[in-house]
């Protein structure tokens, strides 16, 4: 497999080395680091990467200067995936993205890169035109609605939405789960239909619907 | 004699020695007290007197104006009577001064809206009270005069020994009137200190519920500072629990992570305590983050209430409802109060209430921030029961906040909390 090229923004050096080398072994050459988001911007201007790991708190303000990044990255360069890493989970900041970008998008806390092998997972889907959403960003989605559809469902139901709004597919889905594809499918049909959300096909239009549904009235 | 003399320990001497420095630090005691006495009194005199000229000078130069003999008048008497005014608070402090230094009394220092008693103190009885101190003076002067008769009746014009034959029997009783006058002095001046004692805090310093009010507002001050340390400290502990042993934890469980993924072909026991490694490290991050959403978040500073509370709400093992209404951000200490009762109130909830689901509602209405916390759990729930609703009431109230507490056995319960927020702060 060809290796794709990445740029990563993140002040935390040896956070920043820790994912450098998880970028290397997710099969991607990292072209520059950087500690900033004026770097970033420069960086990827000059090396047009397939993928940028940008933190979401930055100098100088150490706010949201990562999301402010993102977008503009997203706006420009859109051949440019972004995975943000974050201390904490904003769902705005989440929802922001989302609500301009469909593909190519990633909301992860930074302890999420510990867990090595589904972070592979989620910087290649990521960088794929996918998109991996922290599970924390969904639970903190649910919580912002009232009295709503979201009480029909199961509780199994639930947690298919979760997983789906996460990002993932139907295959990772019935393996988080331990279920079978089939009933996977299966539960993903009840589900839209209950929340009278259109059926997709493409995985990361399917976690859009989901996820305008979820942030939508609350 | 000789024995004691020589400082034998005798009981005579015992009792001596012990007599001894007791009744000479009495004399030294009333001594001291004397002379602060008098030296109180006498300072008293110009301060109660100054009043006296200035006022004379601000009448003359009234009638001055009035039956139009002076061409002056008309521009001197506003300086006479900004004088007396400006003399008014320069003479207040000065009689502070005098309390504080001289008698240990301190007169709580007084405000704008008391200026009438003040004025009533300095220009009608502080002259009143300069006259009891000329008193006492003259009456020391004279004790002084007569005691000491004998060393200076010689100085007495010859005509007038002449004239008088018997001037010595006189100067024996002028002595004896002296000695009397001697013993009068002490009593004086100290029933003179008390008088003045009693007067000057009376009309100088505030009355009472404004030094209550003063007390209140400096309290209030000072708590709040207090708070506002306490908050800052956490801020600091979450800080470099972040900038430090965070950063440390996530990159050691990011190499284990690695290590695991990669060393496939290590002997399974080497694998299993990489794996048991990287969990612990795993766990270390989550407790670390627990701990620091239970003192003092960094989202809550850089990004509000709201946005912090969904991240606590969306963590309880229930599901949680949360509605925010919070139109503008209340001061730093009274979101980190609010906080806090929602993270306390949920984690008693999953420990004690048995609940399925819960409801977390704020609202900012003007000044008040009301946070409604309800569960539908199984309710007897109770401020003495255990410790951490206690605390919680406590850092309610630690901001002026009101806490209600309704649980009835079999639930629901109800916790509503109510914090004033000042409309300035954003």
């Amino acid at each position: 497999m060809q290796r794709r090229r990445a740029v990563i923004a993140e002040d935390s050096v040896l956070l920043r080395m820790g994912v450098v080398k998880i970028l290397d072994m997710a099969g991607f050459d990292v072209v520059a680091e950087c500690d900033d988001a004026d770097g970033l911007l420069v960086a990827v201007e000059e090396h047009r990467p397939d993928l940028a790991v940008v933190d979401v708190r930055m100098p100088p303000s150490f706010t949201d200067e990562g999301i402010r990044a993102a977008l503009t990255l997203r706006e420009r360069w859109p051949e440019t995936a972004v995975l943000m890493l974050s201390q904490y989970v904003e769902e705005r900041y989440a929802a922001e993205l989302l609500a301009r970008h469909t593909s190519g998008i990633g909301y992860l806390l930074k302890q999420r890169v510990a867990d090595v092998e589904e972070f592979i997972e989620a910087l290649r889907r990521v960088a794929d035109g996918g998109t991996a959403l922290d599970p924390q960003v969904v639970a903190q989605l649910l919580v912002r609605r009232g009295s709503d559809p979201l009480d029909r469902l199961t509780e199994r139901e639930r947690e298919v939405l979760a997983s789906m709004a996460e990002g993932r597919s139907n295959a990772g889905i019935a393996a988080q789960l331990v279920l079978s594809e089939s009933a996977v499918a299966k539960h993903i049909n009840s589900i839209l239909a209950k929340l009278d959300l259109p059926r997709a096909d493409a995985d990361h239009r399917r976690v859009l619907a989901v996820l305008r549904f979820l942030k939508g009235s609350g | 004699m000789n024995l004691l003399t020589q400082g034998a320990p005798g009981p005579l001497a015992q009792l001596l020695s012990r007599a001894g420095p007791e009744r000479r630090s009495r004399w030294a005691r009333s001594r001291t007290r004397l002379r602060r006495d008098l030296a109180f009194v006498a300072s008293g005199v110009p301060l109660h007197l100054l009043t006296a000229p200035l006022f004379l000078w601000a009448t003359t130069q009234l009638v001055g104006l009035l039956d139009g003999s002076s061409d002056a008048a008309p521009y001197v008497l506003p300086v006479a009577l900004a004088l007396i005014l400006v003399a008014g608070f320069g003479l207040t402090g000065a009689q502070r001064w005098r309390f504080r230094e001289l008698c240990g009394r301190e007169i709580p220092r007084l405000r704008f809206a008391v200026a009438r008693r003040q004025f009533a103190y300095h220009w009608l009885v502080g002259p009143c009270l300069a006259v009891l101190e000329l008193a006492v003076l003259a009456l020391l002067l004279l004790a002084v005069a007569g005691t000491t008769v004998y060393a200076w009746e010689w100085l007495l014009p010859m005509g007038f020994r002449q004239a008088h034959q018997n001037y010595t029997t006189w100067s024996a009783f002028v002595m004896a009137a002296g000695v009397g006058a001697l013993f009068a002095v002490p009593p004086a001046a100290a029933a003179l200190v008390r008088l003045e004692q009693r007067i000057a805090p009376a009309l100088l310093r505030d009355d009472k519920a404004e030094a209550l009010k003063q007390r209140v507002s400096d309290l209030t001050e000072s708590r709040a500072g207090a708070v506002d340390a306490a908050d800052a400290e956490r801020r600091r502990i979450e800080r470099d629990l972040h900038d430090g042993a965070q950063q440390h934890l996530v990159s050691m469980a990011l190499n284990l992570g690695i290590a695991k993924a990669t060393l496939k072909d290590l002997p399974p026991e080497a694998q299993q305590v990489i794996d048991e490694a990287h969990r612990a490290a795993k766990e270390a991050i989550e407790e670390l983050n627990n701990l620091v959403r239970g003192l003092h978040p960094s989202v809550l500073d850089e990004l509000g209430l709201d946005a912090a509370l969904s991240g606590l709400a969306a963590r309880a093992p229930f599901p949680v409802r949360l509605r925010a209404d919070i139109p503008a951000r209340p001061e730093p200490a009274v979101e980190a109060v609010a906080y806090f009762v929602v993270s306390e109130a949920l984690t008693n909830v999953a420990k004690h209430a048995r609940a399925t689901r819960a409801e977390v509602t704020v609202t900012r209405l003007g000044e008040i921030l009301r946070v409604i916390v309800t569960d539908d759990g199984t309710g007897g729930a109770d401020l003495a029961g255990g410790t951490g609703l206690r605390g919680l009431a406590q850092r309610v109230s630690s901001v002026d906040g009101t806490f209600r507490l309704s649980s009835p056995t079999g639930g629901p319960t109800v916790m509503t909390v109510e914090l004033p927020c000042s409309a300035a702060a954003q």
